[in-house]
């Protein structure tokens, strides 16, 4: 079964989309493995995911740490720190 | 406890949300109003504010930051509306408002929800400017300090 994965802001822009289903291999097991083989496919992925200082996820709509486990997730978003108020 | 927490492109009227939470009863209300930085010569050049949200995720983030607030201070009742799309210089971006039987309450649960919105609540601020370049906002340090503090202070004891 596949994972809707959203981009927001410049990880939007850099990717040129806001969001795909992925069905990423069964090694894939945390969100920085998701990160790490997303940038493996180059261009602009590799350059939105370059500093992981940068980036920060939420799984199902809930902020999650990049260690967290994708087991069962089904929207993952991938995202700057957020700059509301 | 009477909540009313709005994600919306529209601008809002601060003196009708003020009224709603004078009428709760209470003996103070505060607010804070977020306004789009205008003038000035760090802001050459500066022709809007672009604010873009998650659909879905943002309003429930919302919800949280106010369920947080409600539980630490005794509330009459909050307002908190975050506007998305843009917005030009001067224009309204957020309304915290806080009615509680006492101004401690009010003014505290106000500066919390509005610390806590900044790190809390996804949203990202791009600055255009007039020559059609644009620069994404970065999250401070200062912003994600102030709101770490308020969880230092409720591990500590006190709200």
């Amino acid at each position: 079964m596949g994972i809707a994965i959203l981009y927001f802001a410049w990880v939007r822009e850099a990717i040129g989309r806001d969001g795909e289903t992925i069905d990423p291999p069964a090694d894939v097991r945390d969100v920085a493995a998701l990160i790490d083989w997303l940038a493996a496919r180059g261009g602009g992925y590799a350059e939105a995911f370059a500093d992981r200082a940068r980036l920060r996820c939420a799984i199902d709509q809930r902020f999650a740490p990049l260690d967290a486990p994708i087991e069962g997730a089904t929207e993952i978003a991938l995202f700057p720190p957020v700059t509301g108020g | 406890m009477s909540n009313r927490v709005l994600v919306q492109a529209a601008d809002f009227d601060i003196g009708h949300e003020l009224a709603r939470l004078e009428a709760l009863g209470g003996g103070g209300v505060a607010s804070f109003t977020g306004v789009v930085r205008g003038g000035g010569d760090e802001n050459g050049g500066f022709a809007a504010l672009h604010l873009e949200a998650y659909p879905g995720m943002t309003q429930r983030a919302l919800d949280d930051v106010a369920a947080q607030a409600q539980a630490r201070w005794p509330l009459l009742g909050l307002t908190l509306i975050h506007r998305f799309g843009t917005l030009f210089a001067g224009d309204r971006i957020v309304l915290v408002a806080t009615a509680a039987r006492h101004r401690g309450a009010a003014l505290d649960a106000c500066a919390f929800l509005i610390d806590w919105t900044k790190t809390r609540a996804p949203f990202w601020k791009q600055e255009r400017f007039s020559d059609g370049t644009a620069r994404w906002i970065e999250q401070t340090a200062a912003d994600a300090s102030t709101a770490a503090d308020w969880d230092a202070s409720a591990e500590h004891g006190r709200p």
